[in-house]
């Protein structure tokens, strides 16, 4: 049995050792009990904060929940191996190495993994300079004042006798083009000194968006009681203002954003979808087919419900035109901010077969290669009319992988410019990873 | 009168400057300030050659190359191109689309008087 899955029997193991039951831990970690006992039967991956705080409540290292200390190491070496190009190690021998010298197996893991995390750093980096539309723009201003400015002052250095009238005019336009060059460079001062972190990408209104979604865990309690209404969603808004200072443009987007969430919640109030939910597991077409709503609804309501009750779950939606507009993420699944994505996404491919969902395995390369699950449909999201033609928006929901029953694995990547795919037939520009940036 | 050389730039600042700089080398400046009806403007000015910068509000400079190479009219009228970007695939992209010469932003003045100078005999 590989060992992911066997995360849930030595959480099981601990707790049992530790005499506590299974419904007080669940309560203690803050998860429903039967998402505990999925977890304990490994029918449910897990990692991030629930993994976590299983650990805290256990009171053990999450390593030695996860892997075991020695199967830590080895596993490390294992990973490390795998992401060799050239001459690869023996394999055959890598217990002996990590028991003689540990140290240096130690080490060597360490290495990788801060590689790794270097290499999460430039993709990040270089996700925002390719697709950031507020860099490009203030690139933009600041290279077209100095060029105002160094054409005038030229002219003003260069031409002899000039006139008083053009001397003074001049004079005021570089005044007014020093301005705009102060307010730009101090604008991407801003921007480029802050770090890559998720903080720091809080630049466009999407961003702004998401973020405000993602301090609420994507879940909106006040949109869920019989009666929210419009006025809650205000409610929501003045709070996103007062706390994240949201900008107008970001308010507007997520009016939308609650607009439909509430417009999802109303369809399929949360008693009944958790009570679906519980019935026929996480099959976003059967909870479709007992509910009688789209799968794409159904995503959505999936995306939204506390990861406490059904464990994680993501959700990416483009529109017609491939630009993300919507991302809630799943830990081993990244995503660019804007576009520019891997065209191998199923996402992607559904939007040329509205009405023909699809569910698949993913890898993405160059990661934690990690396999995640994803389910698929394109759909209209406003009808076609005499002077238009019809919008199309695609929803792929992301789970934690369910197994090799689920069938193959394809794999894919975040986006060319940092994917080390060889001979991609989907590739349309160099990646800086392969490239050895 | 000199020849004409139609400016397509949407800095204020830029194009006093630049009108400036070519009048007093003796060219007729004529300027045009957005993307969207700047192929209007060209057949309506009939340059002997054009400025033309590639990030205009409502069409890109790329998008306006194209239509004034498929007039036959001006098809053989030299295109400067301006740009603040300065990336190799810009500046293949702007010769693949027939543009004469492209110069990055910011530029000297004497350059850019040069490069009219070179593209049209006064």
């Amino acid at each position: 049995m590989p060992q992911r899955f066997m995360i849930g029997t030595r959480i099981r193991e601990r707790r049992v050792l530790g005499g506590i039951r299974q419904a007080d831990l669940a309560r203690r970690v803050g998860i429903s009990p039967s998402y505990l006992n999925l977890i304990e039967h490994n029918h449910r991956r897990i990692g991030g904060k629930t993994l976590l705080r299983l650990a805290e409540v256990l009171d053990v290292e999450p390593v030695l929940l996860t892997e075991g200390a020695e199967a830590s190491l080895l596993a490390g070496l294992r990973e490390a191996a795998g992401a060799q190009s050239g001459d690869e190690p023996e394999l055959d021998r890598i217990e002996v190495f990590a028991r003689q010298f540990p140290g240096w197996a130690q080490m060597l893991v360490d290495l990788y993994r801060r590689g790794e995390a270097l290499e999460r750093t430039i993709g990040t980096l270089t996700d925002r300079l390719a697709h950031d539309p507020l860099l490009a723009a203030s690139l933009h201003e600041v290279i077209s004042a100095v060029t105002a400015i160094r054409a005038t002052s030229s002219i003003l250095v260069e031409t002899e006798a000039l006139e008083p009238e053009w001397q003074a005019r001049f004079h005021r336009n570089i005044n007014e083009d020093s301005a705009r060059l102060t307010e730009g460079a101090q604008s991407l001062v801003r921007y480029l000194e802050a770090a890559p972190n998720r903080d720091a990408e809080l630049k466009s209104p999407l961003d702004e968006m998401h973020a405000f979604l993602a301090a609420q865990g994507f879940h909106l309690t006040a949109l869920e009681h019989d009666r929210a209404g419009p006025e809650d969603i205000e409610r929501l808004l003045e709070q996103g203002m007062q706390e994240m200072a949201m900008s107008r443009a970001a308010q507007s987007l997520t009016r939308d954003v609650l607009q439909r969430y509430l417009a999802d919640a109303r369809v399929l109030p949360l008693p009944m979808f958790l009570a679906r939910v519980r019935d026929l597991g996480l099959r976003p077409d059967r909870i479709a087919e007992a509910t009688g709503v789209g799968i794409a609804q159904v995503f959505r309501r999936l995306a939204s419900l506390p990861e406490s009750e059904i464990g994680p779950v993501g959700l990416v939606i483009c529109d017609g035109s491939g630009t993300l507009v919507f991302r809630k993420p799943l830990e081993g699944f990244v995503t660019p901010r804007v576009a520019g994505a891997c065209p191998l996404w199923p996402l992607y491919q559904v939007l040329a077969q509205p009405q023909m969902p699809l569910r698949m395995r993913l890898r993405q390369a160059g990661r934690g290669a990690e396999v995640i699950e994803a389910f698929a449909v394109a759909a209209q999201a406003v009808p076609a009319a005499f002077d238009r033609p019809a919008l199309m928006q695609a929803h792929m929901l992301l789970l934690p992988d369910p197994g090799a029953a689920a069938g193959p694995v394809r794999d894919l990547g975040v986006s060319c410019r940092i994917c080390p795919l060889a001979d991609c037939v989907a590739r349309r520009e160099s990646s800086i990873i392969a490239e050895g940036f | 009168m000199g020849k004409t050389v139609l400016l397509i730039e949407d800095e204020p600042n830029i194009i006093e400057a630049v009108s400036f700089i070519l009048s007093r080398d003796g060219w007729e400046v004529k300027t045009h300030s957005n993307g969207h009806d700047a192929m209007q403007a060209v057949r309506a000015r009939v340059p002997d050659l054009i400025i033309l910068d590639v990030m205009l509000p409502g069409k890109s400079g790329f998008d306006i190359l194209a239509e004034i190479r498929n007039d036959a009219q001006f098809a053989e009228t030299p295109v400067l191109m301006l740009t603040a970007r300065g990336q190799t695939k810009d500046r293949e992209m702007a010769e693949r689309a027939g543009a004469s010469h492209y110069m990055t932003k910011p530029f000297a003045n004497a350059e850019v008087l040069a490069a009219v100078r070179a593209l049209v005999a006064p």
